[in-house]
């Protein structure tokens, strides 16, 4: 099994998560599309380590999964912190974040 | 048979991330992106990854997802909303993944996967075992294990101050810190005084919360915020 299937498939998630990113416009899913970009990277870093035969990728792509996990605790709260506020749905309303 | 597993695996992450972006309903969105994670939990088995693949499954299907769950059910999930500011601005956004799509086109077309066309190191039967990893976080990489150890308890405090209920200020109002603060009453901002057991605010439904023998005290002492400054900084 070729690395090159691997990398191609992390590509093709890390561009949908990028597109996803620039065209949803609703927080959360905003942060589901990161979260799929990050994933897509740790695909490639785990790839790559199965191609050097090196371990020291998966302590990346765990390190990746604790940063992963701090994003989302901090993203939710502002989310859960923005719908205690206002009613605003849209990144596009939400441009200034002060109080 | 790794093939044959790629070729199930593979296609069905690529499929569930299409799902999680063009889903419009935030919560199927999650589901598809739990599918998602699942089928890159395998395609990690297939890279020898096994404890990634655990942790995957543990940490981001069982924990990171069930806080997504309960956030959107939280929300109340309402669905993308469409059209509004700045059509520009979209098709911008637009043109920038497809941008993106015709430049990965480019690179697997082109001869750029050549020089990684390869099967990869030996089969070496240590590699990605946890006994591994874990001398590899307590040895070199050590400084990155507790560095990521404070991140997460920065998250988690950082996560509960942003998320808690706030009281005292007004919008458009700064809150000073008065020597007064110290002698709070107790329970300020507390999960009991934000259903309204203590510290009342005026209109809150707290009947079937604070016991009848403390519902005999006089009405004007529902604007009485608790402690003893003479304001009332009631939400």
């Amino acid at each position: 099994m070729s690395i090159g299937w691997f990398l191609a498939v992390s590509a093709l998630i890390f561009i949908i998560g990028a597109a996803g990113l620039l065209t949803r416009r609703h927080p959360l899913m905003i942060l589901l599309c990161l979260e799929l970009m990050l994933n897509a990277g740790n695909l490639a870093i785990v790839a790559f380590a199965r191609m050097h035969g090196a371990a020291e990728g998966h302590v990346f792509a765990l390190v990746v999964m604790v940063v992963a996990a701090a994003e989302v605790a901090i993203g939710l709260g502002i989310v859960v912190a923005l719908y205690r506020n206002r009613v605003a749905v849209d990144a596009d309303e939400l441009r200034e974040l002060h109080g | 048979m790794a093939e044959l597993l790629f070729f199930i695996v593979g296609p069905l992450a690529v499929i569930a991330a299409v799902g999680t972006v063009a889903l419009r309903n935030p919560f199927f969105a999650v589901l598809s992106l739990v599918v998602h994670l699942l089928a890159l939990a395998m395609l990690f088995m297939l890279l020898q990854a096994q404890f990634v693949a655990v942790v995957q499954v543990l940490v981001y299907v069982g924990a990171v997802m069930v806080l997504y769950l309960f956030v959107t059910a939280y929300v109340g999930g309402d669905a993308d909303p469409r059209g509004g500011s700045g059509p520009s601005l979209r098709w911008l956004s637009y043109a920038i993944g497809a941008s993106l799509v015709v430049l990965l086109a480019i690179t697997f077309i082109g001869s750029g996967l050549q020089a990684i066309d390869t099967r990869g190191a030996p089969y070496d039967p240590e590699l990605g075992s946890p006994g591994q990893i874990g001398e590899l976080l307590l040895s070199r990489y050590l400084v990155v294990f507790e560095g990521s150890a404070l991140l997460l308890l920065v998250a988690t405090v950082g996560a509960v101050v942003l998320a808690r209920r706030r009281r005292g200020v007004l919008p458009g109002e700064d809150r000073t810190i008065s020597a007064l603060d110290l002698f709070a009453p107790t329970g300020t901002g507390s999960m009991r005084e934000g259903v309204g057991a203590i510290n009342p605010v005026p209109g809150a439904i707290r009947a079937r919360i604070t016991p009848q023998t403390g519902a005999a005290s006089p009405p004007s002492a529902e604007f009485d915020d608790g402690d003893d400054d003479g304001t009332e900084d009631r939400r």
